[in-house]
């Protein structure tokens, strides 16, 4: 693989993003991004490539919307959402609140981003 | 008789738009607002889209739609904005006298010093759509199924085909898959989506969902629960070319094909409606062409990023607080053309001598053109754009140099080579 | 039921077994009269017989009332100059249309009386104008007069240009179909009528003192039956060996517009007949819509309703030869239904050994309906049943949307009691949870998405549900008490939510 070209995923513009790589398949050089997160995304992106995951919980009195806090290994998506799938909250929630530590061995946090719907 | 009260300013609509501008107009020292929200909470769609994306613009993180509309409700709380919930507007009439209901106040009527139209806007169903076949259950609008996943905790089906590639259609692409569901293609009918790139990599790439352009669906089947569709590459008339017909079998159809805003409010207190947006006529200060009347958020014309309806909002307050203070307009009276590759600019008039950034959406992906700003035959500004495509808003800022100048007549906003 | 015990010994027997079934010590269930079909036809016939001391029962195959050819018509109520002079259609058709107005005022169904025009493009048409009125006058039709362009275009300021005169009809009137339906099987179930929802007959047994009529294993028991099947009404005479006509479904495939577009032609516009109908027109709806259609196409299979690519076009192209102005992009949804049309070219109706037979109404048969069911009154005192007016019988029906036409006042009064009557479900066209629960309380009862659409129009606006159907679902759910998954749009399997999200 001599080149890879991304579309940025940090923010709405969606930046065409040229990775060039060297004989050994090293990055050698990020073209087209527009800001430092660009940059990382795509070094990011060609190297271990990171999501983050929003989706519901299931609460006692409903359903909570949740996300990771921070990204997860892309590989590990599916992971993440059967370990929030199986997971059941029987308190009461605010948004904000940690409801698992340390998602599918991820060392990522998952919060509540809504009050029970 | 049925009861009335007085409000200096009345919202209507308490997602991001209306809560944007109650905060605005209270920090402008505004104090006897309403908000009049018919759902059952504040923060309107956004409570439904719980992905993240937004807020990058206003807070410069990004939050989840039910997190961005929690940032919106904790400063009406803390402002003590009064607010109506389960609360219908059902009329608005030219002297700002507004007809709502709720079950604990009955009918009842306010007369407003001035209305925020903030009402949104709702997807195009599939009726309007014309799409031959049965009329099986498994057709909702991506939004709709969006409430079923995100709000009421139900899968909607398990074999999916989405039509059209709005946003919420590529989100709910991904949304359905994570929930275990196999999303077999997106459909296009355009040669290009009208989605963000960024939807279209992180929602169908990163699963390995087609997008199929120039395509669409020209039949559903199925008696009771959808059991397939038929679908078709178009030529450049988009007229289906039959002999690429083929069968997807599915057990749901998703639609996502454009939103409508809403405004049978808008029409019922006499204010003209661009036939482009679909939205109110306004000018700068986001005033339509009934006094006192303003309009923002997506029932004024369709957003692509939360972030801009807040920003818009905040014009519209100030001239909601502006016009209940007295303060005289128009000095200015200029009206504003789109050539067509420019579909429309929001606003559509300028009456004020100040920068006003006109908001504008283009037709067609266009590369390498020049943005240009005409007043009879003189350019007043040109631009160059790299690349502007329909599915997102652009914007150009008037100087209010350039408005004092002009002052009475009209100025074009167009794409020239 | 009390039968003349002079006619013959045999109706004696009949007569102790109802002196038996007044005193109660009948045993297995046997009904006067089974009627097969709860469409419009079967609902008229069931309150019509409902005024006399009868145990009626309605068997319909699905899980709501009115779902064939009356979901899905023309809505119109005919003058009555179509059907050839003598014929039973023209006959009961011009009789239905004088009832029509009373009939809908009772039952609380919205009835207009707009009137309705048939348009010529040439000469030859003008000729067909003056034949149809000849024929109408012929049938007793008041009122008829062809006049021309200019009278035509203050009548109707938006009609085509092509058009150079027209037969005006002014007794024509829309009413809608399947609330006349409902209405009229609610006001018989008021009366006692039962109906048996998603009870398809698959056999029909003759026994000594009537039928069995069979879905599966389940049967009811009847001494007369009444086929009013529809599309299907041919294979129900024959469950009873009667093969005498068939009947083939014609496809009409219709486009419905937004109430901004309601106001574009105040009459029923038609064009000339052809022998496969009256052509597409374009009328008001009693909603305030516009509807276009229907095409017109013979098929084979009783269950296709889908629409076609072609059908849609045609109705377009044809429906702008009659109006200008027409705009397609404020579709809100285009349909198809079936005509149940019988091999004779008239209404079958007809009753042989306590079977009767209501088939092959196609056009005008909603416009005939409580005109049907007066017939086929006669037809059983004919056949000797004698009928004992029911005491206490209840003639009117509240309408479901008494709510909608109150003052403000007056909704006030009852939002007082019953708050729920203010919480609005579906903004498009203001409906609220009272009226929605009120509908989901009343006979005949809904089970699904649909038949809550039907009676309150809650989501059959401009977004066509998009935004109440979640919350419909839920109240649905709630009275029905079962899982918010178990409602369907419109029963068997046409579930809205297939499980949670977290199972």
């Amino acid at each position: 693989m001599k080149e890879r070209n991304l579309t940025c995923i940090v923010c709405p513009k969606g930046c065409q993003i040229k990775v060039l790589f060297d004989g050994e398949g090293k990055i050698k050089e990020v073209l087209g991004y527009t800001c430092k997160r660009g940059e990382e995304y795509a070094i990011t992106e060609c190297t271990h490539p990171r999501r983050t995951v929003t989706t519901t919980m299931k609460t006692a009195g409903g359903i909570v919307a949740v996300k990771t806090y921070g990204t997860v290994p892309k590989e590990d998506v599916f992971k993440v959402m059967d370990e929030i799938n199986r997971t059941r909250i029987t308190r009461d929630v605010k948004i904000g609140d940690v409801l698992i530590e340390d998602v599918a061995g991820t060392g990522v946090k998952v919060v509540a981003t809504s009050e029970v719907q | 008789m049925i009861k009335r009260i007085k409000k200096e300013l009345v919202i209507v609509g308490g997602g991001p738009a209306g809560m944007s501008a109650a905060v605005a107009a209270y920090e402008r020292g505004l104090r006897d607002i309403l908000i009049l929200e018919r759902d059952n909470a504040l923060g309107g769609i956004l409570r439904q889209c719980i992905h993240n994306g937004f807020g990058l613009h206003r807070f410069g993180e990004e939050l989840t739609g039910p997190e961005y509309a929690h940032r919106y409700i904790e400063k009406v709380l803390e402002y003590k904005i009064p607010y109506m919930l389960e609360t219908m507007v059902t009329g608005i009439d030219k002297n700002r006298i507004l007809t709502a209901q709720n079950c604990k106040e009955g009918i009842f009527e306010i007369e407003a010093g001035a209305i925020i139209l903030a009402m949104g806007c709702r997807e195009r169903p599939k009726g309007a759509l014309n799409i031959a076949g049965t009329r099986p259950s498994g057709v909702y609008t991506a939004g709709t199924a969006q409430k079923y996943v995100n709000m009421k905790g139900y899968m909607p089906g398990k074999r999916v085909v989405i039509l059209g590639s709005g946003d919420i259609g590529l989100i709910m692409a991904r949304r359905m898959t994570l929930e275990g569901a196999k999303v077999e293609c997106v459909c296009e009918l355009m040669p290009y989506s009208g989605g963000l790139a960024r939807n279209i990599e992180q929602c169908l790439n990163d699963f390995d969902i087609p997008l199929l352009l120039s395509h669409t669906v020209i039949e559903i089947h199925g008696k009771e629960r959808v059991t397939g569709v038929t679908i078709a590459k178009v030529d450049e008339n988009r007229r289906p070319i039959m002999d690429t017909a083929r069968f997807i079998e599915c057990d749901t159809l998703l639609l996502s094909c454009g939103l409508i805003p809403e405004n049978e409010l808008t029409r019922s207190a006499g204010i003209t409606i661009d036939r482009v947006t679909n939205g109110a006529v306004v000018d700068g200060s986001r005033e339509t062409d009934v006094k006192g009347i303003f309009a923002c958020g997506n029932v004024l014309h369709v957003h692509d990023l939360v972030d801009y309806v807040s920003e818009e909002a905040e014009i519209c307050a100030c001239g909601a607080v502006d016009f209940i203070r007295g303060q005289a307009k128009g000095e200015a009276d200029i009206n504003i053309r789109t050539d067509g590759k420019v579909r429309y600019t929001v606003p559509r008039k300028l009456t004020e001598i100040k920068d006003t950034t006109l908001y504008f959406r283009v037709s067609d992906i266009f590369r390498d053109v020049r943005l240009t700003v005409k007043s009879a035959d003189r350019v007043i500004l040109s631009k160059k754009k790299q690349k502007l495509a329909p599915g997102e808003m652009e914007t150009v800022t008037i100087s209010a140099d350039v408005i004092r100048e002009i002052k009475n007549g009209e100025i074009t906003v167009s794409l020239e080579a | 039921m009390c039968y003349n015990t002079d006619i013959k010994e045999f109706y004696y027997i009949r007569y102790i077994h109802v002196i038996f079934d007044l005193i109660s010590i009948e045993v297995d269930i046997m009904h006067d009269i089974c009627i097969i079909g709860a469409g419009v036809v079967g609902g008229c016939v069931a309150r019509e017989l409902m005024k006399y001391k009868l145990d009626v029962v309605i068997a319909e195959k699905m899980g709501d009332v009115a779902m064939g050819a009356t979901k899905a018509n023309s809505a119109i109520v005919h003058a009555g100059f179509d059907a050839k002079e003598g014929s039973l259609k023209a006959k009961l058709n011009v009789r239905g249309s004088k009832m029509m107005e009373e009939y809908c005022r009772e039952l609380g169904v919205k009835y207009k009386n707009n009137g309705s025009l048939v348009l010529g493009f040439n000469d030859d048409d003008r000729e067909t104008l003056n034949a149809l009125m000849q024929r109408g006058i012929a049938n007793g039709v008041e009122g008829l007069r062809v006049v021309d362009r200019d009278e035509v275009l203050k009548l109707e300021p938006n009609i085509g240009d092509e058009v150079v005169a027209a037969l005006v009809a002014p007794t024509g009137g829309i009413v809608c179909p399947y609330e006349l339906c409902m209405a009229a099987v609610g006001n018989a179930m008021d009366n006692g009528a039962e109906l048996k929802l998603n009870f398809p007959v698959t056999r029909i047994e003759k026994t000594e003192k009537g039928y069995k009529v069979y879905s599966g294993d389940e049967f009811i028991e009847a001494e007369i039956v009444i086929n009013c099947a529809g599309v299907y009404s041919d294979d129900v005479a024959r469950m009873a060996g009667d093969s005498s006509f068939t009947v083939t479904p014609r496809r009409g495939e219709y486009i419905l517009l937004d109430k901004e577009w309601g106001t574009l032609v105040s009459h029923t516009v038609f064009q000339c007949p052809s022998k496969m109908g009256k052509g597409i027109l374009v009328t008001p709806t009693v909603d305030g819509n516009l509807l276009l259609g229907p095409t017109a196409e013979d098929i084979s299979d009783k269950e296709d309703t889908s629409t076609t690519a072609s059908g849609i076009e045609t109705v377009k192209r044809m429906a702008s030869r009659s109006v200008s102005g027409l705009n397609f992009g404020g579709t809100i949804t285009s349909f198809t239904g079936l005509r149940a049309t019988g091999s004779v070219g008239d209404f079958i109706i007809n009753c042989k050994d306590g079977f009767v037979n209501c088939a092959g109404i196609e056009s005008p048969g909603l416009s005939s309906a409580p005109a049907i069911a007066e017939y086929v009154r006669d037809l059983l005192i004919e056949s000797g049943v004698r009928l004992t007016p029911r005491e206490n019988h209840i003639s009117k029906r509240k309408p479901l949307h008494a709510f909608r036409e109150l003052s403000n006042d007056e909704k006030n009064e009852i939002i007082k009691e019953h708050p729920e009557y203010a919480h609005i479900i579906c903004r498009c066209e203001t409906i609220s949870e009272g009226e929605i629960l009120e509908a989901i309380r009343t006979n005949p009862k809904p089970h699904d998405l649909d038949g809550v659409k039907r009676r309150t129009r809650s989501g059959m606006g401009r977004c066509q549900g998009g935004f109440c159907a979640p919350y419909v679902v839920e109240l649905l759910a709630k009275e029905l008490g079962c899982d918010y998954q178990d409602i369907t749009k419109f029963g068997g399997e046409s579930y809205i939510n297939i499980g949670k999200t977290k199972e």
